[in-house]
């Protein structure tokens, strides 16, 4: 057996990655942490507070409202959009012109910023001025996305199902691409029938692509925030106010920054567990 | 049962993929298809099995006309290079997807998979997943379906390509005994003339869609009715040259010429394409009607136990193949032995005169 030398050099090496890593998300984590276990007044006098924020964060109903509002929300939209990219993907051209105008106009949403899609969507339906607004009123069906919390949540809900539907269907056509001619030739002969080609073929094909579409359509929308800051603001009241607009109303409007701090790490830890859940639960299925 | 093309083509868009062929299949042995990629083996298998329909003509099978029936209805099997399983399937339910579609009885399927299973040694195997086998294994699952299908006809479509050299071989030499009694007329489609030899049956030769030959496989092998065939069926690939035919001697050069023995004889004066394989063109004299050939050594590849050695003749690379192991210096030049009593000749048209 060769002994393993340790040569202190190495560390040189790994230096530039520690102090970037520390700069861009240790030290403002580490300030937030600071935050959330201490009290200020101003001036940088702090005074130690231990674990009160949390506790008072965790025991408040409205941090539940809004925590129960973002699960809603999230599986609302990933009930939605993963089985609508799939349709979607499934009945896109497999060859020829067709394919690369459906690609640019499925990308098309995905190239427009979070705040111009918010603003669109809010004249868009906008119940005296907007086309949607109006279209829906004159079908004869009481519609106002600013007063009416039915009408704010499918709003919102439809502004993203427009914005990142297209993100799964990119992930899912990519995957189902990657499927070789043979096996459609295979289940032909076999006497499959579409269903089963797609239950037998094209969806465990797809499920690795899937796995990855679905993690990031569920951390983007339990991190929402621009597009329903702009088009509903939270409201009305705070009927779509989500984790991170109440975060920011907490730290920003109220100034409370203790218990936004507090907040704030629970929300990361949450998204954090969330996604480990998740991906634990899909790998190991994939094991099986 | 027999398997008749008749007057079939393919075209997609303005590219011809199969000029009009017309061929009755063999039911006895293999039926090889044999040609480069792109030749467009895979192209008449699907024609055949009924996943493309053809542009014109019709196919036989069995004294009927199946040119319209759909693939599903015409109880044929295919096992394609790459290895195609349902990925979420264990390898029995894999063997036996087919045979739940037709709706056989449950000890019937357990029969059929427990036979194909034992003959291709996947018993061990049956409750894995295609993930967790071997590339050999992957391949003898979509085997063990095709044979459990039990179909009139079986296309396998270059099925030992994707594998390694040990398993290729294994696999070569099960294959013909599988099908040998089950009936079915097989259609295999392979890119090396070396695999055919080993298959045995009947080859057609294939070249830019358009068959060149079929026959038994050592007669087409040993009687090329073409230049083409004979360059489809060569491994390394055929030597040619053009010829001149005067005073009873073929001339290559004014130093080699050799004379025309047999029914060589009878050939007219004039110009001819002679081609000769690589194993007969060697580095030592063997035999007497041997004629020495000078050229300037291009490349050489020494395997364990052959020595093939590229070499410019008059501006053409020419092959020689032979046992042992002979050392040359890239860029000089060499002595090389033609058997002439080997030699192909083929006329104007590329069709064989002598072998």
């Amino acid at each position: 057996m060769a002994t393993k030398t340790q040569n202190p050099k190495a560390w040189l090496f790994v230096l530039p990655v520690v102090a970037l890593v520390a700069f861009n998300a240790l030290i403002p984590l580490m300030t937030v942490v600071n935050y959330s276990v201490q009290e200020t007044f101003g001036d940088n006098v702090f005074f130690w507070e231990g674990v009160k924020w949390f506790e008072q964060v965790l025991h408040s109903e409205r941090f539940h409202a809004s925590l129960l509002r973002q699960l809603m929300f999230t599986s609302i939209i990933l009930t939605i959009e993963v089985p609508l990219g799939v349709a979607i993907a499934l009945s896109m051209p497999k060859k020829g012109v067709g394919v690369s105008v459906c690609l640019v106009l499925m990308a098309l949403p995905l190239l427009i910023p979070w705040n111009v899609v918010g603003a669109m969507w809010n004249i868009f339906a906008l119940p005296d001025i907007g086309l949607l607004g109006r279209m829906i009123n004159g079908l004869g069906i009481d519609y106002n996305f600013t007063q009416q919390p039915g009408a704010a949540w499918f709003t919102t809900v439809m502004m993203d199902v427009w914005h990142w539907t297209s993100l799964v269907v990119l992930l899912a056509y990519a995957g189902l691409r990657s499927i070789p001619d043979a096996y459609y030739q295979a289940a032909k002969i076999d006497g499959a029938t579409p269903w089963a080609v797609f239950r037998f073929i094209q969806l465990p094909k797809m499920k690795r692509v899937l796995t990855i579409a679905i993690l990031l359509r569920f951390m983007d929308s339990f991190m929402i925030y621009t597009e329903p800051f702009v088009l509903t603001g939270g409201g009305p009241g705070n009927t779509t106010t989500f984790l991170s607009i109440d975060l920011v109303k907490i730290a920003l409007g109220q100034f409370d920054l203790g218990p936004a701090a507090a907040m704030s790490l629970i929300y990361f830890l949450i998204v954090l567990l969330l996604c480990w859940i998740f991906y634990t639960l899909m790998m190991r299925h994939e094991a099986q | 049962m027999t398997l008749e093309l008749r007057h079939v083509s393919k075209r997609v868009g303005a590219e011809i993929h199969i000029y009009e062929t017309s061929l009755e299949f063999r039911e006895d042995g293999f039926n090889i298809l044999l040609g480069t990629t792109l030749a467009g083996k895979t192209s008449l298998m699907q024609l055949m099995a009924g996943l493309e329909r053809p542009t014109s003509g019709e196919i036989w099978f069995g004294g009927k006309n199946v040119t319209g029936v759909s693939v599903q209805k015409r109880n044929v099997s295919m096992v394609h290079q790459q290895f195609i399983n349902y990925p979420n399937f264990s390898v029995f339910e894999n063997i036996a997807s087919p045979l739940r579609v037709a709706r056989l009885t449950r000890a019937e399927i357990d029969r059929r998979v427990g036979e194909v299973s034992e003959m291709l040694r996947l018993t061990p195997m049956l409750g894995r997943r295609p993930s967790e086998l071997s590339g050999g294994q992957q391949q003898r699952t979509a085997l063990a379906r095709a044979l459990a299908k039990d179909s009139d006809l079986v296309f396998l479509d270059e099925p030992l390509a994707n594998l390694d050299y040990k398993l290729r071989e294994e696999l070569r030499d099960e294959l013909p005994r599988l099908f040998r009694d089950r009936g079915c007329t097989v259609v295999y489609a392979t890119s090396e003339p070396t695999e055919a030899l080993l298959l045995g049956g009947y080859t057609a030769t294939m070249h830019e869609g358009r068959i060149t030959q079929f026959g038994e496989t050592a007669t087409v092998y040993r009687q090329p009715a073409d230049l083409l065939s004979a360059r489809v069926f060569s491994d390394p690939p055929i030597n040619t040259a053009t010829v001149t035919k005067k005073n009873g001697r073929f001339v290559l050069s004014d130093a080699v010429s050799w004379p025309a023995t047999g029914d060589r004889e009878a050939l007219k004066d004039g110009r001819y394409a002679v081609a000769i394989r690589p194993h007969h063109v060697t580095p030592f004299a063997q035999e007497k009607n041997d004629v020495r050939i000078d050229g300037r050594v291009l490349v050489t590849e020494l395997s364990g136990s052959e020595s093939v050695v590229h070499f410019d003749l008059g501006g053409q690379t020419w092959i020689s193949q032979s046992h042992g192991i002979h050392a040359f210096e890239v860029g000089a030049r060499a002595s090389f032995y033609v058997d002439t009593g080997q030699c192909m000749y083929f006329g104007e048209d590329n069709a064989l005169l002598a072998a």
